[in-house]
């Protein structure tokens, strides 16, 4: 009988078939699985980070960036072996209900809050406390991620420590996308208006517009990221070896350093803050 | 031909056959008997049913009443068919006539061997690698005789089979379906030409609104219809 | 518009420049979407045919629910397979949640109603034209799918190119059961929505650009196999 694939398809099966087989084999080093969000990914660190770590150690990294929430849950759900993020309530709770192992602070960026350069609330210069209450005052288009993520618990933070209860006060000025940071700027971008964002993102954006930098530096600001191994008593099959020398390595001076090392322009993104 | 038939599927006998299509009663109380030996055409006006019997013979069509084959059921290799509209395969000639063979269990050197025959004594060698679809319309009747024939059916029904031909392939069809009939097979066919029916039958089974009004030796039921309706028919009906 | 045609610049340098990080994205595209095409074929061609020769009680429901799933959205499709393929889910331990694997899975799964759907008009608009004359042949019901599906290939063979462009083209479940990882995930598509997200949009208009012009290429490369191949059999 005349087989019905023609012979373009069948090689086009056996290879499909080869593929599969072939997926978990895609590198030939060990890999670790490590969850973190999309600001730090965009920030450009990993690029910087990871090869100097998988030189070291043998180790490829697989990053999934994600927002602050799916990370965590990925933790919960066992895909991931390591957290890398930057909520640290949130991380918190994650140890608390088990699923990390030890939670440690290894750097911090800040945010930035970042606005039109005609700057209508007239925030330039200003502490964040103030420059919130002046921008709930005024009502100019406010971009918020609302996804989440470590960014925008730190917007609502920012928010209630200025005394503001955005639930209340938010209206149509307030813009919630509930997107990742890059899509959030380049809304801002398109509208003018304005946002807190990661510096790191800030400075690897290219599509400014007429947005620039009108608060900046404010201790409030500063954004804390932590590493958690994810816990092997809940995920059996989390790497915890070469999860935990990922850990190890983040918070060795080897790691601090190249952590320190990463400049956007000349600025220094990142501060290490390990604990010694 | 898938050989080790246990009995013979003649004589093919009809009693009370009726089809019903699209809401209407297109055949009813149908009843024949097709000895061995006979080449029997189907005649009739437009609309009487010719095609809707040679579907229903060939169980193509849901019908009541019955229709034994010797005495027994149906047996799908002994029968086959050129319809009036052949449809081939999007492949060579050859190619076509092989397929027919494969399908019905013939493999190998056999199959090659016995579609090459057919081509050949259908006129249409130099044809065989020619894409089926863009043969001519005899060309394609003739493959069609040709594929039906590679078969060796017992029974070869065949609906119209020079309706749209020119006389050339006509004459050309009318010579296989002769050779067919010296082989041994039952051919059973519906035309309108009048000549050919003629030229070809033995006897004829006359078909009018659905009925079965006659089954009459050829050579008396050209001379001197029974019925009122045949001879109208013949009155009226081109030579 | 200055922007465009920078891009096409750009687009034009990266296929010259042949950078590693380039051409490993294009290569991993190719790759699931030319892998996950061939199976919905290899799955949705029979099933479309059967469905369409087959007689048996509720084939109408189910023409209707293949049709009803062309418009089966992508990200639920992946959010689906995440959820299969997740360590927590039930096929958690076949561990390939976040490799290409996953990312062929989830595309077949996209392609296939397509593929079936498709195929179910065409062989059933060519099983119309032949079934009386495959029935009298003989011609059993299997054997009359595969042929319906070799008579109408050229038919079938755009559809086939349509789940193949349905495959490069999808970035949302690509996105959540792939991870978008650099390097071992990162297909053309996810880079693209990635630039964009970053802001660097004329690269990322300069992968789609690429992106484009492989599709083409491929389609362009089929189309000639098929003139070759049909005057041979009409």
């Amino acid at each position: 009988m005349k087989n019905t694939l023609s012979l373009v398809n069948r090689a086009r099966i056996a290879f499909g078939a080869a593929l599969l087989a072939a997926a978990p084999l895609v590198s030939a080093n060990d890999f670790i699985t490590v969850a973190s969000t999309t600001s730090t990914e965009q920030s450009g660190l990993f690029k910087h980070l990871l090869p100097a770590f998988t030189k070291a150690t043998h180790i490829d990294v697989h990053v999934v960036a994600v927002g602050t929430g799916q990370a965590l849950d990925m933790g919960r759900r066992c895909d991931a072996d390591v957290e890398f993020v930057h909520d640290k309530a949130a991380e918190e709770k994650f140890l608390h209900e088990g699923f990390g192992v030890k939670r440690s602070d290894v750097m911090y960026n800040d945010f930035v809050l970042i606005g039109p350069r005609s700057d209508p609330a007239h925030v330039k210069g200003l502490g964040i406390d103030a420059a919130l209450k002046k921008i709930a005052e005024a009502k100019p288009a406010f971009v918020s991620r609302a996804d989440k993520s470590g960014t925008w618990a730190a917007e609502v933070r920012a928010w209630k420590h200025a005394g503001i209860d955005i639930e209340k006060t938010k209206g149509p000025w307030y813009k919630e996308t509930g997107s990742g940071m890059g899509p959030a700027l380049n809304t801002a971008s398109g509208m003018n208006a304005y946002l807190l964002a990661d510096r790191g993102t800030w400075l690897s954006f290219k599509n400014r517009g007429d947005l620039e930098i009108l608060v900046e530096g404010d201790p409030e600001l500063f954004n804390q990221y932590g590493v958690m191994l994810v816990n092997p008593a809940k995920c059996p099959h989390v790497k915890k070896e070469l999860g935990g020398k990922f850990v190890d390595w983040v918070l060795s001076p080897a790691g601090q350093e190249t952590i320190a090392s990463y400049r956007i322009g000349g600025q220094q993104l990142f501060f290490p803050n390990a604990m010694r | 031909m898938a050989s080790g038939r246990s009995r013979d599927v003649l004589p093919l006998e009809v009693r009370d056959l009726g089809v019903r299509l699209g809401g209407r009663q297109v055949l009813q109380g149908i009843a024949f008997r097709l000895d061995a030996g006979r080449r029997t055409v189907i005649l009739g006006p437009n609309g009487a049913g010719k095609t809707s019997l040679l579907r229903a013979l060939h169980g193509l069509v849901a019908s009541t009443g019955s229709i034994t084959w010797g005495g027994g059921g149906r047996q799908r290799g002994a029968e086959a068919m050129v319809f009036q509209h052949p449809v081939m395969l999007r492949r060579g000639a050859l190619a076509n006539v092989e397929y027919a063979l494969a399908v019905n269990g013939v493999d190998g050197a056999e199959r090659r061997r016995r579609a090459r025959t057919a081509l050949e004594q259908a006129g249409l060698w130099l044809l065989a690698g020619q894409p089926a679809r863009s043969l001519s319309g005899g060309e394609r009747q003739r493959l069609a005789l040709a594929r039906a024939w590679a078969l060796r059916p017992r029974i070869l029904y065949l609906d119209e089979p020079t309706a749209s031909l020119d006389p050339g392939a006509a004459a050309a069809v009318e010579q296989e379906i002769g050779r067919i009939h010296e082989a041994g097979t039952r051919i059973v066919m519906t035309t309108h030409r009048l000549g050919l029916a003629r030229r070809v039958a033995d006897e004829i089974l006359f078909l009018d609104d659905g009925k079965l009004v006659e089954q009459t030796p050829a050579d008396r039921f050209f001379a001197a219809p029974s019925s009122a309706e045949a001879r109208h028919f013949l009155d009226g009906e081109l030579p | 518009m200055a922007e465009i045609l920078s891009s096409f610049g750009l687009a034009l340098r990266l296929i010259a420049g042949a950078d590693a990080e380039f051409m490993r994205i294009v290569a991993l595209s190719m790759g699931v979407s030319l892998a996950s095409a061939a199976l919905a074929c290899a799955i949705g061609l029979p099933l479309g045919a059967v469905v369409a020769v087959a007689a048996f009680p509720g084939r109408r429901s189910v023409i209707v629910v293949m049709n009803a799933l062309l418009g089966l959205p992508s990200v639920v499709v992946g959010l689906v397979v995440y959820l299969l393929l997740s360590r927590a889910g039930p096929l958690g331990a076949w561990g390939i949640l976040f490799t290409p694997g996953a990312i062929v899975i989830a595309q077949t799964l996209l392609v296939v109603p397509m593929v079936a759907a498709l195929s179910r008009q065409t062989v059933e608009d060519a099983w119309h034209e032949y079934r009386e004359q495959l029935t009298s042949l003989n011609v059993r019901p299997a054997r009359a799918v595969a042929t319906l599906l070799w008579d109408a290939r050229l038919s079938l063979f755009t559809v086939a190119l349509a789940g193949l462009g349905r495959a490069f083209s999808e970035v949302g479940a690509v996105m959540i059961v792939g991870g978008n990882i650099d390097g071992v995930t990162r297909v053309m598509t996810t880079a693209i929505a990635l630039k964009t997200a970053e802001g660097e949009l004329p690269l990322a208009l300069a992968l789609g650009i690429v992106l484009l012009a492989i599709v083409l290429a491929l389609n362009a490369g089929a189309y000639a196999i098929r003139e070759w191949s049909a005057p041979r059999h009409g």
